[in-house]
């Protein structure tokens, strides 16, 4: 339902440059990073201060008109996609560092900042702000605390659950939330562990007071070769057994080795089944040790070749194959799709080898290149979405790969998000009464189910009607439920 | 860094404990049937905590659903039952050369698995290896409808749904029954040593700040009665360096003192205790490197942390922590003067878990 009022007023209550109409001027609007799927918004609006932000949603809560909040629109699952009938609350234009407090180590900032340009604006203090998606140029703060965004960095460093401290919240009812602050704790319900992660669904973060780390005074990296991708992936779950924490912990098999390689020249062994990219920080004397340990770690796992690089420069050639991973698979194929499934690091080369085997039998080659100290996979199923039937065969098969990462004990989405992309899969994994707890939780702060509708948590009709349900233990997951 | 590296095995390792989760389910439903509210109980070492709440209704014990449901020293992970002694569980982790990364406090040597993550109290090491929550990867709650829900999981990156099983850390059950939690643990370090000096309050923010601004293998600040400790923990090298670094002189190579702030059974705690002694014990929630300087007050998490015993009446504490930007609550009963719009959302999601709230009435004053 559009109510023409509702233009007028975003109009009355913004300047004239931040509501957006004209349906070519939407264009850019219409897909986050899950590009499959787009859809215009009906307007979208571009606030630049608190004020505007709260003006927005009392709009829209007096029209009862749906609000989807964008930050710089990366997300790969869908969750800023726009509704047609909805507003677009795009935050890029707040995007100030208001505070850097070197006493507190902390960083107070608007929600549109890019990661990267927070750590850009403390490297001088010796400090950085430690949750590094590889989107970081591009992606802001608001969007990382409403994914729980992680990095390359998390396995010691943690999510961005461990690295926010405190954020502004406002919601659909016109309340302003300020939950923790530069403290460590905060006294009552960790209300902020609940929003952090929610998906837009609860509040629009305003404000985010972030921890930052000083710099680590040593960094490097190890890579390693292997000739049968298994052993890669027991090489992992041995360095942790070893009792060693990388400071990142990279897995890479032969079609993200090859593309890597053709796109950055970064020297990887083009012939390698697989590679490891350990690396390792902080004082030199713990470094140097731990080195000599992942080392011998490696080789007893049948590593082919490890190589130490022995300058920085060479580190970041390193890792600048890695980062170039996924504009590199964008080479290979016209269109890829990014799946984020997390698993116990023991299945590791289990899965990979299933992974190996469902490619096959989809007839669609599938990169991996991921996160595997945390165990997380981001196979990179590649399509051509100009040929009939493609895309549904990716997803189809992207379907059986969640699935499978949920059968061996792990979860359909480690940092991405459900968004409108796992929907389905959300059923897998929790039964109904878990699915009804998140919908009274997220009634509690919009019950009118203005803010961001239709994402993140699927309904229990939804769940009733989809096809290849799981069955756990005999049962069907839903019993209560009419099937169709 | 595990001490004893090799005995870190890949097997799976279990404890079986006993399972009493259908009679706990089964209680909490009965109750909700009746509208009539339940108390949780585990071993009740921090009973002090919600000593004010109008313990109506049945007591609920937690103390027959232990034992370990699984642990893989290589994934890092272990889930264990609620009624699950703390010290039993340290046993088990520590034959692999790991631990839980929070120390939780052990008042009298007792403590749980569902009562430290219920109330969601860190130890010394909270700034550098995180809090109870930070820990914390799933749960398996019972809500107060009586339905047995699971969220979170066994993997450290997981953002499936919100994030329920952090929100159930520090909330003293009121949202649900613990059943059981997924929490990470981490390899022991291989060294500890313990510095210390003389000095003023005010050096020892100094000090702090340093220690928050270099790289260091520091788990631990402690400023009382004119001594500043500083606990290093990592390799014998790296905590060698951070020695020399430092230049602050050596007390002792072990965790005892820290240990005494952990569980409370330094002196400053026991003063508290004696009848006649004066003021109320606040805990200070305020930013790293804060200056707090008062009388009679024990500082740690470099500076984040002030256990501050006063007669100062509650507006003035709270004026205090908020003059650091921080916040104030009283040790054992009391509510925080949570802000008015942040009350309404807690009253709110306190519904969304237990709408007749039966759930531990009285226990989180701020939600009531
Ligand atoms: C090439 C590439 C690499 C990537 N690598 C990683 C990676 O390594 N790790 C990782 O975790 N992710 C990665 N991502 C995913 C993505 O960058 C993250 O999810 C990021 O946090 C999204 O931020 P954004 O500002 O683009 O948010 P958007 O895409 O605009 O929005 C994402 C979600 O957040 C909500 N939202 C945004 N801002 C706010 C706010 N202020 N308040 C409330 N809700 C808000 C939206 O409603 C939406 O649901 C990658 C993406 C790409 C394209």
């Amino acid at each position: 339902m559009r109510d023409p009022r509702v233009i007028e007023l975003l109009k009355r209550s913004l300047p004239a440059a931040s509501v957006i109409t004209e349906t070519r001027a939407l264009g850019p609007f219409e897909t986050d990073g899950l590009t499959a799927i787009r859809q215009k918004p009906w307007v979208v609006v571009l606030p630049e201060t608190v004020e505007q932000v709260r003006a927005v949603l009392e709009i829209c809560r007096e029209h009862d008109t749906p609000v989807v909040t964008r930050g710089a629109g990366t997300g790969l699952s869908g969750g800023a996609r726009p509704l047609a009938d909805g507003v677009l609350l795009t935050l890029t234009k707040m995007n100030r560092v208001l505070e850097v407090d070197t006493d507190t180590c902390t960083a107070r900032v608007e929600p549109g900042v890019t990661n990267l340009s927070i750590t850009d604006s403390v490297a001088h203090h010796g400090l950085y702000y430690a949750p590094d998606p590889s989107s970081q140029l591009a992606c802001s703060i608001g969007g990382n605390v409403a994914e729980n965004s992680g990095g390359v960095h998390c396995l010691k460093y943690g999510l961005t659950v461990h690295n926010v401290l405190g954020i502004t919240v406002q919601t659909i009812e016109g309340d302003q939330l300020v939950l923790g602050g530069k403290t460590l704790d905060a006294p009552g319900y960790d209300l902020l562990a609940a929003m952090i992660g929610s998906e837009g669904m609860l509040g629009v973060v305003t404000e985010v007071v972030v921890k930052l780390l000083p710099e680590p005074s040593v960094k490097r990296a190890l890579l390693a070769a292997f000739d049968d991708i298994r052993q890669a992936g027991d090489a992992v779950a041995a360095i942790i057994r070893g009792g060693v924490i990388p400071a990142g912990l990279e897995m890479m098999d032969a079609l993200a080795i090859k593309a890597a390689e053709d796109f950055a020249h970064a020297g990887y062994p083009r012939d390698a089944a697989a590679i490891l990219l350990c690396e390792l920080d902080g004082i030199e004397a713990e470094v140097e040790a731990d080195i000599g340990r992942v080392r011998a770690i490696l080789d007893d796992a049948g590593a082919t070749e490890t190589r130490l690089a022995a300058t920085d420069a060479e580190r970041e050639t390193f890792w600048r194959g890695r980062k170039a991973a996924f504009p590199a698979a964008g080479r290979l194929a016209p269109d890829y799709y990014c799946m984020d499934g997390t698993i116990p690091r023991r299945e590791l080369g289990a899965v990979l080898a299933e992974i190996t085997a469902l490619s096959e039998r989809y007839g669609l080659s599938v990169a991996n290149v991921f996160h595997a100290g945390d165990g997380n996979l981001h196979p990179l199923i590649l399509y051509d979405s100009a040929q009939p039937g493609e895309l549904e065969k990716a997803e189809a098969l992207g379907g059986d790969i969640l699935t499978l990462c949920v059968s061996v004990g792990g979860t359909v989405t480690g940092e991405h998000g459900v968004g409108v992309e796992k929907l389905d899969e959300m059923c897998v994994q929790f039964d109904s009464g878990e699915l009804d707890q998140f919908h009274r939780l997220k009634a509690a702060f919009d019950p009118g189910g203005l803010m961001n509708p239709g994402k993140a948590i699927p309904t229990l009709a939804r769940c009733s009607e989809i096809g290849g349900m799981h069955v756990h233990g005999g049962a069907l997951p839903h019993p209560e439920l009419e099937r169709f | 860094m595990g001490a004893p590296r090799d005995a870190a095995r890949a097997t799976e390792e279990t404890w079986p404990g006993r399972d009493d989760s259908d009679h706990l389910r089964a209680a909490v439903a009965a109750a909700g049937a009746h509208k009539t509210p339940v108390t949780i109980r585990g071993s009740g070492s921090k009973a002090f905590l919600t000593e004010s709440a109008a313990h109506a209704g049945a007591s609920l014990s937690t103390l027959r659903h232990t034992g370990i449901v699984a642990y893989r020293p290589d994934e890092l992970v272990v889930t264990a039952r609620a009624g699950t002694r703390l010290d039993e569980l340290a046993r088990a982790l520590g034959a692999h050369g790991q631990a839980l990364p929070f120390d939780p406090p052990r008042f009298g040597g007792a403590g749980t698995v569902g009562g430290a993550v219920a109330a969601g109290l860190s130890g010394p090491g909270r700034p550098w290896l995180g809090s109870v929550r930070d820990a914390v990867l799933g749960v398996r709650i019972v809500n107060g409808l009586g339905q047995s829900l699971a969220f979170g999981g066994q993997v450290l990156k997981n953002v499936a749904g919100y994030d329920v099983s952090r929100l159930m850390v520090g909330a003293f059950g009121t949202l649900g029954l613990l059943l059981e939690a997924s929490m990470r643990v981490q390899p022991a370090p291989e060294a500890v040593a313990v510095l210390a000096k003389d000095c003023s309050a005010e050096e020892a923010a100094t000090v702090a700040r340093g220690i928050l601004r270099a790289p260091l293998p520091v788990t631990g600040t402690c400023h009382v009665d004119g001594v500043l400790r500083i606990r290093l923990a990592g390799s014998a090298d790296g905590v060698r360096h951070a020695r020399d670094t430092l230049g602050i002189d050596l007390e002792a190579e072990d965790d005892a003192f820290f240990d005494t702030v952990r569980d409370h059974a330094h002196p400053f705690f026991f003063r508290e205790r004696e009848p006649d002694s004066a003021g109320t014990l606040w805990r200070l929630s305020l930013p790293r490197g804060a200056a707090f300087d008062q009388p009679d007050t024990l500082v740690e998490w470099a500076g984040a942390r002030a256990w501050w015993r006063t007669d100062a009446g509650p507006d003035a504490v709270h004026a205090a922590a908020r003059a650091h930007q921080g916040f104030a609550t009283p040790f054992g009963s009391g509510t925080s003067r949570t802000p008015a719009a942040v009350g309404k959302y807690m009253r709110r999601v306190k519904t969304a878990f237990d709408p007749d709230g039966i759930l531990n009435p009285g226990a989180m004053a701020d939600a009531d």
